[in-house]
């Protein structure tokens, strides 16, 4: 495949723009996301492309939005539908975790729900405590939602696609801190299957299963550890719900030692079960306790200073890598 | 009144809404109401003995406006319904073989004993599912008429809900986007007069539901609920405006609940007026549709009392199928929850 350097959104865009052409019952709907091209610009150029049938602005009202995609998609459509910030999914949560979630099997298999959901997660852009929240784990815990975090221009590109043909609702997060991130991007259309982990480096000493945005800061820290000596392995889930368990259990195997990274609070956190699911099903290979990096449980402050402290970072995360390798 | 409803509030069916009715139609409508009539009092019976879990929301008394409404549109037609929505499933053309064995949480349920009574669906009739969150279904009818207008099929969607649920925010942001988008949609107003036990005047401070229409630009009519041939003439009117490509109709049906919000036996707490309940069963939808039948000439008494023993065979005939239905295996208990 030929590939090139692209930005994080661009590679998004990229994917959507390669969709829409090549499945005329995608259709996209969110607030700006026509004549603005969406508030991060990840829909540019869509509503001169397919026109204001397939890519259409809707008024403020995400329970309509969500309930508009899930009907739609019941119907046989393939709905994308954008909520700007994760933070405002909480107005259309009734329509996601019991509409979209539940109805293929509380019907008794009888609809699928093949809609997809895009927003932005993410802190580190004193966004304060509304337009900052990873909320993932929330989504996680409902049987029948799959939610994807791509970390790579790559994977934003793969990931929308991958959700896109999903015959499942899947809330695709991206990451505004990583739009203008850069890297590289094959020009053909290409999809990444929900449910299978990127090995982003691989070590001896310790595995960091790193999620979303944090997958930057730890590939970081394994290149700092390697300098100190320690073979760190970065683990990208990619997707939270489907997890793919096994990629991280294998790698806790080889290195004895994990580390769990996320921005969302610690409390309750993907990270509180990757590590009962590793301890449950590699208790015997483990030489230090599972541990986690995440958000202390607090809402995210507004103050640079505050939220430096707030999201975890390569420094702390080296840090941590270090505590478990020192201690056996 | 004309043909295209001004975008304001209008009273009652079109002038002349009753001429011209035949008889097939007269016999139609009666025999969608009697059958969500018996099934609702066989179901709830069930219940109440014991031989049937779970609760249910039972639709009788408003048998009207899912008759008039559903004779107007086809199996391409989608509705979403309620948690009062036995009575929708059945006037869309559901049969009662699934629907008890789905009461019964047997595998050869509308839903394979995963549903249950709130959640009884029927894609091949066009009914999206009962929704047992109030307000939950009214977004997912805009979806489904969205997807009519992406696919210039033709189609229309229906809403059913009740007069508690347009207080809530989905209603509001769907007739909002409908009305922007011209959706081929009826927005369905049961008006039975009661938030779950807590009486219209409690929970708004309109009279009339349909003069919400006006917030959204959009038709409102108000409509006897209890009459079918009423609700259909408003019905077709407003199906006739969706399909010109004009947008979505809000219709209130001012109809009425004969039993609690859940359950058959009476009230267990006094929120009615007996005397109420009595004047509303003085006005009984399926009665008054045999007193026009009757009256014109239309059909004879012993048309009525085919359907209902029709309907009596049925139904023991359906509750015999889900008894003896195969009981779903724990060991599939994970299927279904996703699409592989």
């Amino acid at each position: 495949m030929n590939t090139r350097e692209l930005t994080y959104v661009k590679a998004f865009n990229e994917g959507m723009h390669q969709i829409m052409a090549e499945d005329p019952d995608v259709f996209l709907i969110g607030e700006d996301v026509a004549g603005y091209g969406g508030v991060f610009h990840m829909f540019d150029g869509l509503l001169t492309t397919f026109g204001d049938k397939r890519v259409k602005d809707t008024p403020i009202a995400e329970q309509a939005i969500i309930g508009l995609g899930v009907g739609a998609a019941a119907r046989g459509l393939r709905p994308v539908c954008d909520l700007m910030f994760m933070d405002f999914i909480g107005v259309a949560m009734d329509q996601i975790f019991n509409q979209a979630a539940k109805m293929k099997y509380m019907f008794g298999g009888a609809v699928s729900v093949p809609l997809t959901i895009t927003t932005a997660g993410g802190a580190g852009m004193s966004a304060a405590a509304q337009h900052s929240q990873s909320l993932e784990a929330w989504l996680a815990h409902i049987p029948g939602l799959k939610v994807a975090m791509p970390a790579s221009p790559y994977d934003a590109k793969g990931l929308i696609v991958g959700a896109i043909r999903d015959d499942n609702p899947v809330i695709v997060v991206l990451n505004k801190k990583m739009l203008g991130v850069k890297g590289p991007v094959p020009e053909e259309l290409y999809s990444i299957p929900l449910g299978v982990a990127n090995i982003v480096c691989e070590g001896d000493d310790v595995t960091i299963v790193a999620i979303g945005r944090m997958v930057i800061e730890a590939t970081k820290a394994a290149q700092a550890l390697g300098e100190q000596g320690i073979s760190a392995e970065v683990i990208d889930p990619r997707t939270v719900q489907p997890l793919d368990i096994d990629t991280i259990v294998t790698s806790a195997k080889k290195t004895n030692r994990v580390l769990i990274v996320h921005e969302a609070v610690q409390f309750g956190g993907i990270g509180a079960e990757i590590s009962s699911q590793v301890q449950e099903s590699a208790f015997d290979y483990l030489d230090a306790p599972v541990t986690r990096l995440a958000a202390p449980f607090a809402p995210v402050p507004y103050a640079p200073i505050l939220e430096n402290a707030y999201v975890p970072d390569a420094a702390r995360i080296v840090a941590a890598a270090r505590q478990l390798v020192e201690r056996s | 009144m004309t043909e295209t409803l001004a975008p304001n509030v209008t009273y009652g069916p079109p002038e002349g809404y009753a001429a011209g009715v035949t008889r097939e139609l007269v016999l139609d409508l009666h025999r969608r109401m009697v059958r969500i009539r018996m099934f609702e009092e066989s179901a709830g019976k069930l219940v109440e003995s014991g031989d049937m879990p779970g609760f249910l929301h039972l639709y009788v008394g408003q048998e009207a406006v899912a008759a008039g409404v559903m004779s107007v549109l086809d199996d391409v037609d989608q509705i979403t319904s309620t948690h009062r929505g036995h009575g929708h499933a059945i006037a869309k053309g559901a049969e009662f073989r699934p629907m008890f064995a789905e009461l019964y949480g047997k595998t050869t349920g509308y839903c394979k004993g995963r549903g249950g009574s709130m959640h009884i669906v029927d894609m091949n009739r066009g009914m999206l599912g009962a929704n047992a969150i109030v307000g939950g279904g009214i977004p997912i009818a805009i979806g489904a008429a969205f997807a009519a207008q992406y696919r210039g099929d033709g189609s229309v969607a229906a809403s059913f809900f009740g007069d508690g649920a347009t207080n809530i925010g989905a209603f509001h942001e769907s007739v909002n986007m409908a009305a922007v988008w011209d959706l081929p949609v009826l927005f369905i107003c049961e008006n039975n007069g009661y938030a779950e036990f807590t009486a219209q005047g409690n929970h708004m401070r309109l009279d009339d539901i349909a003069e919400r229409a006006n917030s959204y630009g959009i038709p409102g009519v108000v409509v006897d609920g209890m009459d079918a041939l009423a609700v259909r003439a408003v019905a077709k009117v407003a199906v006739d405006r969706a399909k010109r490509g004009e947008g979505p109709t809000l219709i209130e049906a001012k109809t009425y609940r004969y039993f609690d919000h859940q359950g058959i036996k009476g009230m267990r707490i006094p929120y009615r007026d007996p005397a109420e309940v009595e004047a509303w069963k003085e006005r009984d939808a399926i009665r008054l549709l045999e007193v026009i039948g009757t009256e014109r000439g239309l059909a004879t008494p012993e048309d009525f009392a085919a359907i209902l023993a029709q309907t009596e065979t049925d139904i023991a005939d359906a509750i015999e199928f889900a008894r003896s239905s195969p009981d779903p295996d724990p060991a599939d208990i994970l299927d279904d929850v996703y699409t592989v």
